[in-house]
């Protein structure tokens, strides 16, 4: 074992390495670039014996690891973004056809406007294709969940691809200490790469994602939400083996002083360190309030919610992306439905997006108008908790008219 | 010769390619009326999957490789005698 300094997307890199993926294809984008720079430099020093294959395309990348995994080797690729917006397409294929690639993705917002920073819109828009997504907190976070995710799609129970989102810049650009694992421990937790449904093999054929009428459509889609079913018992197993092996304890859905609490936050991503921070700091001056971690957002943990909420509390739900011509956002909206035979009142909240910060006095807010509306003092609920008050009068423009 | 044995698989996969054929797509099938059929071959002819053949010397005169044929109708249209009417499929 041993510590490192590293980045979001260098330790995205060396679980890739550390997971001895064969074929990379990837497709650099802001701010995810750093992985396959890392990645190619790793390729030409052979210190990660892979095929690195140079694609004109991030639909083209997900096409070439699909298919290498198919195959029958470890594939990786990664993006953020309108990289992830291109892929689309074949994030459908990966899924479908049941190839467990493993994917981090620089949560990064969707153009236009045109941004390069963090915001959750661009996996959750791909929350529904059969992949599994877990959301980091830290760089270390990056690193283990990298390697659990392997795991986890690979075992025969599940079959499904796994995307591992990190906050674009405040996890991909943020240097941290990060504990390394030793090689052969992980060759010990992950294991060789084995086809364990189908493969493309010349000397037995198979004719892979062919037309499939509507007799046995709904069958497949039905095979993989068992998949998908199954595998919240899978991610429990392997959690566990993971703490057991390095230390580090995770769980789908993290309660952080929960038990007693008026007031509940749920979040996910890098804003969580920041909200457990004010949940101390609040918590010092008697205010009983709580945060719930999403680590797993794919398959959505429902049970964890509903075991973790009291009955009383007041809930808040943090949403990293606007949720456009909803009543909210999809965190709010899968809280919302875990927690419809109970009778708490629960909040949407949108912010942090397009690389705003989400400051101790942003999340402070919103424990205080929950704490409020707990006491019965005010119904003050400010959904779009830190939007400017000049949002219509913005810019601006010279017009020859 | 090689053995094989079966395995239950996820997700959309064949060894075996019967879905392959167009024919299966078909509502509808067309029915020649032979006794009126004057061999003209403006149906063959005019077929977009190439699947009519016209047999000058056979009394089923008009020869429909089913596998293929979609049923789009255009053959009922282009018959200059109106022999062809298109039917219900039943399978």
């Amino acid at each position: 074992m041993s510590y490192k300094m590293l980045d979001g997307n260098t330790a995205a890199a060396e679980a890739i390495k550390l997971a001895r993926v064969k074929v990379i294809a990837s497709y650099p984008i802001t701010p995810q670039t750093v992985i396959p720079e890392t990645l190619s430099e790793m390729v030409e020093s052979g210190e990660l014996n892979a095929q690195y294959v140079r694609v004109e395309s991030e639909h083209s990348a997900l096409s070439v690891v699909t298919c290498a995994a198919m195959a029958g080797v470890r594939a990786s690729t990664a993006t953020a973004s309108n990289g992830l917006a291109l892929m689309h397409e074949i994030v459908g294929m990966t899924a479908g056809n049941r190839v467990p690639v493993v994917m981090p993705v620089v949560n990064r917002g969707i153009a236009a406007p045109w941004t390069l920073w963090c915001e959750h819109v661009d996996t959750m828009c791909e929350r529904d294709m059969g992949w599994l997504q877990f959301y980091c907190q830290n760089v270390q976070e990056v690193l283990d969940l990298t390697l659990i995710a392997f795991r986890v799609s690979e075992d025969a129970r599940v079959l499904l691809p796994s995307m591992v989102c990190l906050d674009g810049f405040f996890l991909s650009h943020s240097m941290q200490k990060v504990t390394l694992p030793e090689q052969a421990k992980v060759d010990g937790f992950i294991g060789e790469y084995s086809n364990k449904n189908v493969y493309l093999d010349p000397t037995d054929p198979m004719f892979l994602s062919d037309l499939t009428g509507n007799e046995e459509y709904t069958e497949m889609r039905y095979q993989q939400k068992l998949a998908l079913d199954a595998s919240v018992r899978v991610i429990e197993e392997v959690f566990e083996e993971f703490h057991k092996e390095f230390g580090r304890k995770y769980e789908l859905v993290e309660g952080y002083r929960t038990e007693d609490a008026d007031v509940v936050l749920v979040a996910l991503g890098s804003m969580c360190g920041t909200a457990q921070y004010v949940v101390n700091k609040m918590r010092a001056k008697g205010q009983k309030v709580g945060l719930l971690k999403v680590t797993v957002f794919r398959p959505f943990p429902a049970e964890y919610i509903r075991r973790l909420v009291g009955d009383q509390a007041v809930v808040g739900v943090f949403d990293r992306s606007a949720g456009l011509g909803g009543e909210g956002g999809p965190v709010w909206y899968e809280v919302c439905s875990a927690l419809r035979n109970k009778d708490n009142q629960v909040f949407h909240y949108v912010g942090g997006i397009g690389g705003r910060d989400v400051r101790v006095e942003t999340i402070e807010n919103i424990y205080n108008e929950l704490l409020a509306i707990k006491a019965g003092e005010s119904d003050r609920h400010t959904e779009w908790i830190d939007v400017k008050d000049n949002a219509l009068e913005l810019r601006e423009v010279a017009k020859n008219v | 010769m090689k053995t094989t044995r079966k395995f239950k698989v996820m997700g959309p996969v064949a060894t075996q390619f019967g879905a392959a054929t167009t024919g299966n797509w078909r509502l509808e099938r067309p029915q020649v009326d032979f006794s009126r059929c004057t061999k003209c071959r403006t149906c063959e002819l005019h077929c977009p999957t190439n699947v009519m053949e016209i047999k000058k010397d056979q009394e089923e005169c008009v020869v429909i490789n089913f596998d293929y044929c979609k049923g789009c109708g255009v053959c009922t249209n282009v018959c200059p005698v109106q022999c062809i009417s298109l039917v219900e499929e039943r399978r």
